[in-house]
């Protein structure tokens, strides 16, 4: 409809120039208002440039934290194998305390040098844990009276106790028992099993 | 229920008696007149004892079966004694089983021929598992009738009636009893434990009276045979567990430290144990029911093992109160304490003799392990076991005449028995584990 009316006059054809004007205007005016949305567009593409500026300080920041972790992990696991080390050794030691015995001669509760010397080594491990309390057992070898070898074997432990007492360890933290010939190390009957079996010997409670 | 009859000549004495703890009434027309042989004697010479087949007296098949069963229980109960040899029945003269067992059966001289200084007969009645054994003792030489009993029971109380009449050839020849009626304890090792058991007098029957599942040792009877003193880790300690074995009582004896090594006074219901709550191993006097009466000895060092003369006057023990164990002899009355042991550095483990002279104790020397007896006055001094493993804890027969104690000569501990004076050396029995601390009750002296 609109083009029978361009066709039919002067005026007609003024009127759609307007209309074309009018349009190209508008048209103008759709393009200026695009190009403002472009504007807005370019500044979010700064924004984008600035984020990856923080990225990047980011990125360092991590590698630098990543770095402290594995510098930390590192020295965790460091010190864990250092404490691992200590608790073999201390567990090592309390092996040892539980392990090694007192020897004594036959019919005797006399301390031997020896035996003196291992109950240094239990008083200071004593000293070192201090919370621990003990049972002295004494024991014989199965040679000579039962009866007899239960009376031998408290008098062990107990020479072994007050070696301890003088070495300075509270006695409340010690008790004895004598089981004579009941509890051989060694079943065996000679020399080298009597030996090992004539022994006062450390429970740890 | 038995019942037993004295036969003598002629003259029939009835009696009752519960076969168990009562006797209900007794009596014995035969008295030991004349002690034929001295169980102390080291080269005793054993009296030869014809013992012939048992007469099956109404015909019945298990009468032959019982017989014959009884002829082996008794048989092997006088080998027991040790002073009594059963001649081998190959040399008999007489069949006294198709003859008669009585003293018109018998031809005596068929008897004296042979050797034969005296003639067991027997008769077997069995009906319904009642059975009586007519037992008859002969002189062959004077041709008497020594002593006849008629037992009555059940077939389970076979071994009991046999062993009662052995109690009275014991008394013929010896003036006592013998250890037929006494009951043996000992300790044996049940998987890693140690219990304590109690059989007949020879190993017979076994059964364990502890059921602590712990180490438990040196069992003692009292002198009524009622009461079992020992020492248990029970209940983690040494103690002392003074037991009835009738009754489900007893006592505990649990000071701090050692209760150890219990030995009952003779004839009284108190023992004498080693405690250590003093910080020093020394003897007590305890009440049976574990109180103490009092402190023997004080001495600094080891005091263990007391063990009884047959009075209760006086106590052997070991000390080591001059640096090795050695037994001594304390007069209770007076305190006083005299060394017996001189020999060897290590003598422990004492046992007064019931006849009252003789110790018998455990000795070291040279690294054996054996044991010795010594007169109460230090003198006669003989070594029992030798070269045969270690031999250890002697026990006497209540009769004087065996001891009993344990011996490692054939591998692993086993109780043993020998004569007095080491004669006849041979293992009881056989059971699984370690067996130690034999020790006989005092029996039914009377039977």
């Amino acid at each position: 409809m609109n083009f029978e009316m361009i066709k039919g006059g002067r005026m007609k054809k003024q009127v759609v120039m307007n209309l074309v004007l009018a349009l190209m205007i508008s048209g103008l005016v759709f393009t200026v208002s695009c190009a403002k949305k472009q504007v807005v567009s370019d500044s979010s593409v700064v924004a984008i440039e600035d984020t990856t500026d923080a990225d990047a300080r980011a990125a360092a920041l991590e590698k630098q934290r990543a770095m402290e972790e594995e510098r930390l992990r590192q020295k965790a696991l460091q010190e864990a194998s250092l404490s691992e080390a200590a608790r073999a050794q201390k567990a090592a030691a309390l092996e040892k305390f539980v392990n090694q015995n007192v020897q004594f001669d036959f019919d005797s509760s006399e301390l031997t040098p020896m035996a003196r010397a291992i109950l240094k080594e239990k008083a200071l491990w004593l000293g070192e844990n201090s919370g621990v309390r003990i049972i002295i057992e004494g024991h014989c070898d199965e040679r000579g009276t039962l009866e007899y070898n239960l009376a031998l074997g408290e008098r062990r432990a107990a020479a072994a106790q007050k070696y301890l007492i003088d070495l300075g360890i509270s006695q409340s933290r010690m008790s004895t028992i004598s089981y004579g010939e009941e509890r051989p190390l060694d079943p065996a009957q000679n020399a080298s099993a009597w030996a090992k079996n004539r022994r006062a010997q450390f429970v740890v409670k | 229920m038995i019942k037993k009859e004295t036969m003598q000549g002629r003259a029939l004495l009835i009696l009752f008696l519960v076969f168990g703890t009562v006797v209900l009434g007794q009596a014995h027309t035969v008295l030991a007149q004349h002690v034929y042989i001295n169980i102390n004697e080291p080269f005793l010479r054993k009296v030869p004892v014809a013992v012939p087949g048992f007469k099956s007296l109404t015909g019945g098949a298990n009468e032959d079966s019982l017989g014959k069963e009884a002829r082996t229980i008794l048989v092997n109960a006088l080998d027991f004694t040790g002073y009594i040899a059963v001649l081998n029945p190959a040399s008999y003269i007489e069949n006294l089983a198709e003859k008669g067992i009585t003293q018109a059966d018998i031809n005596f001289k068929n008897w004296t021929v042979i050797g034969t200084e005296l003639l067991v007969t027997c008769g077997v009645e069995e009906s319904d598992g009642d059975i009586q054994l007519k037992l008859r003792l002969f002189d062959p030489f004077t041709e008497r009738l020594v002593v006849g009993k008629v037992y009555t029971g059940r077939i389970a109380d076979l071994r009991r009636m046999v062993h009662r009449f052995c109690g009275e050839i014991s008394f013929h020849l010896t003036g006592k009893w013998g250890v037929f009626s006494s009951s043996l304890a000992f300790v044996s090792t049940v998987d890693k434990n140690k219990e304590i058991f109690v059989s007949e007098f020879d190993g017979y029957n076994p059964r364990k009276v502890t059921h602590h599942n712990s180490i438990s040792l040196s069992p003692a009877w009292s002198s009524d045979g009622k009461w079992l003193a020992y020492t248990s880790y029970a209940g983690g300690n040494p103690d002392i567990y003074i037991k009835n074995l009738y009754e489900n009582r007893g006592h505990l004896v649990s000071f701090k430290g050692l209760n150890i090594s219990p030995a009952w006074v003779p004839g009284s219901f108190s023992l004498a144990a080693t405690l250590s709550f003093e910080n020093d191993q020394e003897i007590y006097l305890l009440t049976g029911t574990g109180k103490i009466i009092k402190r023997l000895t004080s001495s600094w060092g080891i005091d263990v093992s007391p063990s009884f003369s047959p009075d209760g006057k006086k106590m052997a023990f070991v000390s080591k109160r001059a640096g090795t164990p050695q037994i001594y002899i304390q007069d209770l009355e007076r305190g006083t304490a005299a060394r017996l042991t001189f020999t060897g550095g290590y003598n422990t483990s004492p046992a007064w003799s019931p006849e009252g002279d003789k110790i018998a104790y455990v000795g070291i020397t040279n690294g054996e392990i054996n044991i010795y007896i010594i007169g109460i006055d230090g003198t006669g001094l003989v070594q029992l076991t030798s070269k045969a493993g270690d031999n250890e804890d002697p026990s006497w027969s209540p009769d004087a005449s065996l001891i009993t104690f344990s011996s490692t000569r054939e591998g692993g501990a086993a109780i043993f028995v020998m004569t007095a004076t080491g004669g006849d050396q041979r293992r009881l029995f056989s059971m699984k584990g370690a067996q130690t601390s034999p020790v006989w009750s005092f029996g039914n002296e009377n039977n």
